[in-house]
């Protein structure tokens, strides 16, 4: 029984001490906020950012990092949903930076984020793409929207299907996909493999796989934009440190890491 | 009037606890909790007034019948496939034996994507077998057959090992005696070896329908996604968190509910007289 017993309490005593730890740290962010007022200040930033932005915000943080040393940054790259749900769920974070601005709508509705530093740092169109051998000769979306065509889109309840619904919508055509994927990963995975004889992805996805995939332009896609919204989290932990980063992705070097990689800055 | 018991309903029920040290207990329970309490997590999270337009959508019926059908065919190919394979893995000896073995535990245990990406090699349009396939005219890239193909490899496995195991633990005795009475060896597996191999069967079948009815990773990978053809329950949780959480929420009981109703019918069927 003795033994019992002391297992229990070293659990409990383990449980307890982890909650507190989590607790700890999201009630009491004035306590840190004092240290991190200097950007010279150690501080990690948790960056929750749209997969779409892993390329660009990985380079962008390496120019911020060897600017301010001191800073580390951490990023979860996800779809935009799921990062609003890991916000709300109590994901430590600083930044979210999301592929669509309904998202960002829903963590501003959830008081997830400080609504004075939300901003759009950039925006993306759709373009075509097919396997280099081009199977089924597409070159243009109505010959990707024809019978017998295996064409592979986002699920319209992610941004880059949203997106891709207003498009269609806009240019008068009916798209009759074989799968709709979850991301642009997929998308881009299905055409690169020969799965699939065309996909509708981002720009920025289009240039991941150049020996793969062939890009064709859609016809009024440059109207139809998703623009990326960024914001710094209510509950940030570094709050200056956070604002320094987000004035330095749309700051001239950010700006051209952005376009380098397909984006479209403001 | 008293009632004086029989002697034998009065002795003490044993106890819980013998011969199990008390830590194992507090930790037993501790484990049982974490098992417990996400499903009672779930349930409270569920909006009941919601529930009824959440499960009858479009979607949702779709999914849910393509589920059944898909896991239902791919169970029904583990049987053909998988009792044969059984029985020349328990009961013949040649040398390559140990690593057929081996190789049909592989789907178990590698991660479900890279079935997927494994399967595409193998059966897609630019694949091994799919380009052939594809030059004669048949193309399974993002149809229900794809499904059903990804699911028959992931749970392949749970029938195979199943039945074996059985096999071995029964013996080879009564097919020896029906042999030498003179049965043929066709006779003898369906009028020995398969009565025999029932319990098995059973569960070999449970487990198979459960593992293909969850099949996530290798269908969204090799087969896509689309409502009606290639989206099946597992998929449109995934998808449904997207944009309505609380759908996916409803879903979820749907398959969690599926799960136990299959597991009531597998392990608390009446006991068979023989066994």
């Amino acid at each position: 029984m003795k033994r019992a017993l002391t297992t229990l309490t070293t659990m409990a005593s383990v449980i307890i001490l982890m909650l507190t730890g989590c607790s700890a740290n999201s009630s009491t962010p004035e306590v840190s906020e004092s240290d991190a007022t200097a950007t010279g200040e150690e501080a990690t930033l948790n960056v929750l950012a749209a997969a779409s932005l892993q390329k660009s915000l990985e380079e962008i943080s390496e120019e911020f990092t060897a600017q301010h040393p001191d800073v580390t940054i951490d990023f979860n790259f996800a779809g935009s949903a799921t990062l609003v749900h890991n916000l709300d769920s109590g994901s430590p974070a600083d930044i979210l930076a999301s592929a669509d601005e309904l998202n960002m709508d829903k963590a501003e509705q959830a008081h997830l984020i400080d609504a004075d530093t939300r901003t759009l740092f950039a925006s993306n169109t759709l373009v075509g793409i097919v396997p280099v051998d081009n199977p089924a000769q597409v070159s243009n979306l109505q010959e990707a929207t024809a019978n017998g065509v295996n064409l592979v889109i986002c699920a319209p309840q992610v941004p880059c299907g949203a997106l891709s619904q207003r498009l269609a919508e806009a240019v008068g055509v009916n798209l009759q996909p074989a799968s709709e994927e979850q991301q642009v990963v997929d998308v881009l995975g299905k055409v690169r493999s020969g799965q699939a004889d065309a996909g509708l992805v981002y720009a920025t996805d289009a240039g991941l796989a150049p020996n793969e995939v062939s890009t064709f332009e859609i016809e009024g896609a440059d109207e139809e934009l998703n623009y990326y919204p960024i914001a710094r989290t209510a509950n940030s932990e570094h709050p200056d440190v956070a604002e320094t980063f987000i004035e330095f992705v749309k700051s001239d070097t950010g700006r051209s890491i952005l376009e380098a990689h397909g984006f479209t800055t403001p | 009037m008293t009632i004086t018991k029989p002697v034998n309903n009065v002795r003490p029920r044993p106890t819980l606890s013998a011969g199990i040290p008390s830590s194992a207990i507090v930790v037993a329970v501790l484990a049982g909790a974490f098992f417990v309490l996400p499903f009672i997590a779930l349930l409270a999270g569920i909006t009941w007034s919601d529930l009824p337009e959440l499960l009858t959508s479009r979607s949702a019926l779709d999914a849910l019948w393509l589920s059944l059908r898909t896991a239902s065919a791919a169970t029904a190919i583990c049987i053909v496939f998988g009792v044969p394979l059984a029985l020349v893995l328990a009961r013949s000896n040649f040398p390559g034996r140990t690593l057929m073995r081996s190789v049909v535990l592989v789907p178990l245990v590698i991660p479900p994507v890279v079935a997927g990406i494994v399967l595409t090699e193998a059966f897609g349009r630019r694949g091994l077998i799919g380009e052939q396939l594809s030059a004669l005219g048949i193309d399974i890239a993002f149809t229900t057959a794809a499904v059903v193909l990804a699911q028959t490899f992931v749970s392949l496995p749970f029938m195979v090992t199943t039945l074996e195991s059985h096999l071995a633990s029964s013996g080879e005795h009564y097919e020896r005696v029906a042999l030498s009475l003179g049965s043929s060896k066709w006779r003898t597996f369906w009028t020995v070896t398969l009565p025999l191999l029932r319990p098995g069967l059973v569960s070999g079948v449970v487990l198979t329908f459960a593992r293909a009815l969850g099949e996530f990773g290798a269908t969204i990978t090799f087969a896509g996604s689309l409502q009606g053809t290639t989206r099946t329950m597992p998929l449109e949780i995934y998808l449904a968190r997207e944009a309505d959480p609380d759908a996916a929420v409803a879903l979820s009981l749907v398959l969690i509910l599926i799960a136990v109703l299959v597991i009531a019918v597998a392990y608390f069927r009446p006991k068979h007289p023989h066994r």
